[in-house]
């Protein structure tokens, strides 16, 4: 079996976990819920052993090195956190509606990898020839997978707040008593953030330290850094907001979107679409299509969510954030 | 007089303390952050400055965008962000100090209300010894309680990590810590760049600003080797240096291996592979000229020279390359750009390869050029930096990462218990996480139950 067969099988279960997980959300059927959450389990279990399988493939061509060096590898990664969070969310808290809001993300990245990205393994080039390459993007990745996940739990809360219209009292049946209650959703967000900015720190700082080792300068605010750092801000802006100025519910949810957004911009915007010293993907026209796509699909989302904030089946009364319940 | 000017330092001492300015500045640097990832920074290539106007050009300059992170205000926008921490923590941190040095001993009636985790236990004990019972029970299961007598009854208090409380005191202070050494290194250090070709010695940097630095050493290149894969792309690229002091090479850095990633260091300045090229200066190109039906001859031209043969057609050097593989895929070896004027003909320009005679002849001009190569010899091109900040700076991380863990996984617990004849009521709190204090407290709560004092 080789490491592109199983790439294929996990964007395949991903998919299909997604599935099971909008029946579950159209039927509440409990078994539908369980099943979404085993597919994705398989597919991670799949996707491991294939992560595995190009480390080695490498090795035989002779080139080896981690599976880490370059845009497709890198998508393949960020996925392969996203699910490994969820899990621990999962298995720790039990809401398995969660999946249904999180799994799409990890498979929007497989299907972006697998459809239009090549896929061959290269050997690497020397500027990347460094151990501190696995510690910066292992730590980089599984910040942005925890803010991928309270992006995702903070679009629940957002749906839920506006369904519910702010109430109060938990509702009893129907759709949203799938949902976790909505202080739960509000904490869960705080501490996906609270996870996830340690390991962006670590990411920074990583990084910082390589590109001291390897250039003589810790930063020098290429574009890349720069977003980093503007990543950073907007987290930490999160923090102080919440713990500062009281800002939970509606508006950490929105601060934690926008944080996501620029976590993504950062990612992917920079090197698709700004020039500088990181080599993943350099400016490669050939992804300005797709880059646009995901662009284009994120705005939309993000307007989608707004217009059913805005708009939604409820008077908008309470939409200012409110404690959930302090 | 003196009431306006206390009111007005206080107002600024206000100003700087407010957490609304800390959220205004994390945004505005947030935002203005992007505009130096959009821009090109100094130097402004020169097909940006072809297409941009004047005007615009001047006004950015004036505003700073082009080199944007050491702007006046950019500055200014880190120094008030400073200023901000600075502030604040000075307001707060005695408040902390206090909170752990003094903690509440006794609980009011009013606070016992306001705790989530509570809990009431009867004993049938005489008053004293179920102190005595408690306080070892406390001390072995949480922490040695202080005992306090207030109206009557008696008070347990215990506490777990108050100091935590300091974690998010030292996240500030590394920021401080950071910039700190920042600033030692743009004071005390610098950074810059030297060429030097195989088999000669450079004692003399440029800075970034363009002035030459001493090393105080001299630094020679005995080698520099390019290694690549089967794909043809870059494998290594390695440079051999000695260092030598007075002109005596010193013995542990003799034929020293510099490699991307892998730099040298020598009297706290370091050295980073980070280009290289062919030295052109003095060196020699040896080509050959065979004219239709006569014999080849050999001529050598220097770097940037030209001949001229009896017929009158001249020759002339353009550039020239040791591995032509880069500018003309599936080609390899030595190449050179030519201009060649026959008599009575336009300067015409071509390629002449070593490795591919007949390609050469092909061009049926009157006379057919050969290329053998040069004497030029390669030069390697190395960052150098020397930063006596960065132990600061990674001190700083090192601190920032160590003060986030204390402030988001560690929790100060707080248990009191509240002693009356008969009966103990148990109160706690948390200041993190306090789903899984709840635990820890319905289990301390149940072990006290099933003591039956
Ligand atoms: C001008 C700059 C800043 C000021 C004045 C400031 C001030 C504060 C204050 C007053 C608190 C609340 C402390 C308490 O009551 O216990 C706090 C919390 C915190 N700050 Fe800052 N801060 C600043 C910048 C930063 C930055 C850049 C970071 C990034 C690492 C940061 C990280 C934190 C963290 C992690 C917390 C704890 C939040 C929590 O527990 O949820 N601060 N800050």
């Amino acid at each position: 079996m080789t490491s592109s067969i199983c790439f294929n099988i996990t964007t395949i279960a991903y998919m299909t976990s997604m599935v099971v997980f909008f029946a579950f959300l159209a039927s509440r059927n409990k078994a539908l819920g369980l099943a979404g959450s085993l597919i994705a389990y398989a597919g991670f279990a799949v996707q491991t052993l294939a992560i595995g399988l190009r480390w080695k493939e490498s090795y035989d061509m002779g080139v080896g090195h981690a599976p880490l060096s370059n845009l497709y590898e890198s998508v393949v990664f960020f996925t392969w956190t996203i699910i490994l969070i969820y899990m621990f969310i999962d298995l720790k808290y039990k809401y398995k509606v969660v999946g249904a809001f999180v799994i799409p993300f990890a498979w929007g990245g497989m299907a972006w990898a697998q459809l239009w990205m090549p896929n061959g393994i290269e050997p690497l080039v020397p500027a990347l020839q460094s151990d501190w390459l696995l510690y910066h993007v292992i730590t980089c990745f599984l910040g942005y997978a925890a803010f991928a996940v309270a992006c995702g739990i903070s679009i629940m809360y957002l749906i839920k707040s506006k369904l519910t219209g702010g109430s109060a009292t938990e509702p009893t049946g129907g759709l949203m008593a799938l949902f976790p209650p909505i202080r739960v959703l509000d904490d869960l967000n705080y501490r996906a953030i609270m996870i996830g900015f340690p390991l962006l720190t670590l990411g920074i700082i990583t990084g910082a330290a390589w590109a001291n080792y390897a250039w003589g300068t810790y930063w020098s605010w290429d574009p890349k850094e720069t977003w980093s750092l503007i990543v950073w801000f907007v987290y930490a802006a999160f923090l102080h907001a919440r713990f500062t100025r009281g800002w939970v519910g509606e508006r950490a949810a929105w601060l934690s979107v926008i944080g996501f957004e620029s976590t993504i911009f950062c990612y992917l915007g920079v090197n698709l679409l700004l020039s500088g010293l990181h080599s993943y993907g350099s400016s490669n026209s050939q992804n300005k299509p797709s880059i646009l796509i995901v662009a284009s699909l994120i705005i939309g989302a993000n307007l989608a969510l707004y217009a059913l904030h805005k708009f939604g089946s409820k008077s908008s009364t309470g939409a200012k954030g409110e404690d959930p319940g302090k | 007089m003196a009431t306006n000017e206390r009111t007005f330092v206080q107002s600024v001492w206000d100003f700087f303390c407010s957490l609304k300015l800390t959220l205004f500045l994390l945004i505005s640097l947030a935002l203005t952050s992007i505009i130096g990832t959009i821009l090109p920074q100094l130097p402004l290539p020169p097909e940006y400055i072809a297409e941009t106007s004047k005007t615009q050009l001047e006004l950015f300059t004036k505003l700073g965008f082009y080199d944007m992170y050491h702007s006046w205000w950019f500055m200014g926008l880190l120094c008030i962000f400073s200023t901000n921490l600075i502030s604040c923590s000075i307001k707060r941190l005695p408040h902390v100090f206090k909170f752990i040095s003094e903690p509440t001993l006794v609980l009011g009636e009013s606070t016992r209300k306001s705790f989530s985790q509570k809990k009431e236990i009867t004993f049938s004990a005489p008053l004293e010894k179920a102190k005595e019972h408690l306080a070892e029970f406390l001390g072995k299961e949480f922490s040695t309680p202080v005992i306090t007598e207030h109206n009557g009854e008696l008070h347990l208090f215990s506490q777990k990590s108050a100091w935590c409380r300091l974690g998010v005191y030292v996240v500030h202070s590394s920021i401080l810590v950071i910039f700190v050494g920042a600033i030692i290194g743009l004071l005390l250090g610098f950074k810059g760049y030297v060429n030097i070709p195989e088999g000669q010695s450079v004692s003399k940097i440029t800075s970034r600003a363009g002035n030459e630095i001493e090393l105080g050493y001299s630094l020679r290149l005995e080698q520099f080797t390019v290694e690549k894969y089967k794909t043809g792309a870059p494998k290594e690229f390695k440079s051999i240096l000695t260092v030598l002091e007075n002109g005596k090479p010193v013995p542990d850095y003799t034929n020293a291996r510099v490699i991307v990633n892998d730099p040298l260091t020598y009297k706290g300045i370091t050295f980073y592979q980070s280009s290289y090229g062919q030295a052109t200066e003095g060196s020699e190109h040896f080509f050959s000229a065979t004219p239709r039906g006569g014999t080849t001859e050999k001529f050598t031209i220097t770097e940037g020279g030209g001949a001229t043969f009896k017929d009158g057609t001249t020759f002339k050097l353009l550039e020239s390359s040791q591995d032509v593989s880069q500018f003309m895929p599936g080609f390899s070896g030595p190449a050179a750009r030519v201009e060649v004027t026959f008599k009575g003909k336009s300067p015409q320009t071509f390629v002449v390869l070593k490795n591919y005679p007949e390609l050469n002849a092909q061009r049926g001009d009157d006379i057919t050029f050969g290329y053998d190569g040069t004497n030029a010899r390669m030069y390697t091109g190395l960052q150098v930096a020397k930063d006596p900040g960065v132990e600061i700076v990674w001190l700083g991380c090192t601190l920032m990462v160590v003060g986030l863990y204390i402030a988001f996984f560690m929790s100060h617990k707080r248990i009191w218990v509240v002693l009356t004849k008969g009966q103990a009521r148990m109160y706690g709190n948390a200041s993190k996480n306090q789903a899984a204090f709840g635990i820890q407290f319905d289990e301390l709560a149940e072990k006290l139950t099933n003591l039956k004092i």
